[in-house]
């Protein structure tokens, strides 16, 4: 039953993530975005890791895809012309790159001689987890743990670039005439 | 679960490599900013099965990191789109290849 939910879900992220790419309007790709945001927190979820399907459904699949639809929008670009294609070079080689990656994937992951298969660990039972090795655990408390133990230098540096970013933002999306 | 992490990180690879496809093809810089999103999902999908096959928290925690910083950045790169957008009228990359004009 999961192996099904695995494969259906990758397909959904997979194939929206390809429509967001090649469709010629803007806001048709954001929407596909948003569809492939949401199956890749799926994913998440058959992973076990609850708390970040949530975030990604909240920050990703919300928010930042909210914000960039506005973008879209509020800008009103027209359909790209000439059928999106910056040179036929480009295509060319972008195509190549793309086939020789996937020969890549495929002959690392998937051919005769391809990695051994690591064994699934049960999850730990105990989400605090003491001293620095935090066990992998399904709830949203282990993050706090985490977070206010281990990770407590980068948290405050994330609070410290959130609100430089904040500050830019204003700065960078002032009107110029202001300033004289 | 029979599928394990290489399923996993197949997956993650791919959707890599249709985000840098998107980067490369395409001229409208929402659309590249978008496509830049995906990689960084990519990242995202194969740091938390890592993470899961591993048995410990650490990945997780990059994860939570990589999607707070993506927010930050989403909103400055969107600011200076529209900043630039202001200035030259027009939001494709083949035109926008002057620093000043």
């Amino acid at each position: 039953m999961l192996d099904i939910l695995f494969y259906v879900f990758a397909a959904i992220t997979l194939i929206s993530a390809l429509l967001m790419v090649l469709s010629p309007n803007a806001v048709n790709g954001a929407i596909c975005m948003i569809v492939s945001f949401v199956g890749t927190a799926a994913l998440f979820v058959l992973l076990e890791a609850y708390f970040l399907a949530i975030l990604q459904v909240l920050v990703y699949a919300g928010a930042v895809m909210v914000l960039f639809l506005f973008i879209i929008m509020l800008l009103d670009v027209d359909k790209e012309t000439n059928h999106y294609l910056k040179d036929k070079m480009t295509l060319a080689g972008s195509i190549m790159g793309f086939a020789l990656l996937t020969i890549l994937i495929f002959s690392t992951f998937v051919g005769d001689q391809h990695l051994p298969e690591a064994a699934l660990p049960t999850v730990a039972e105990n989400p605090t987890g003491e001293g620095l090795g935090i066990p992998f655990t399904t709830s949203a408390k282990s993050f706090g743990y985490s977070l206010f133990t281990k990770y407590m230098l980068p948290f405050q540096v994330t609070g410290f670039l959130l609100l430089a970013a904040m500050v830019g933002v204003i700065v960078v999306s002032k009107k110029e005439e202001d300033a004289k | 679960m029979t599928v394990g992490l290489n399923a996993f990180i197949l997956i993650a690879s791919l959707l890599f490599a249709i985000g840098m496809l998107g980067v490369l093809l395409r001229k409208n810089t929402l659309v590249i900013y978008m496509s830049l999103e995906l990689m960084l999902n990519a990242v995202n999908l194969a740091l938390v099965a890592f993470s899961r096959y591993n048995g410990t928290m650490d990945g997780n925690l990059f994860v939570f990191f990589i999607i707070t910083v993506a927010a930050a950045e989403v909103a400055v790169g969107l600011a200076i789109i529209v900043a630039l957008f202001r200035r030259r009228q027009t939001v494709m990359v083949d035109q926008l290849n002057a620093l000043s004009r």
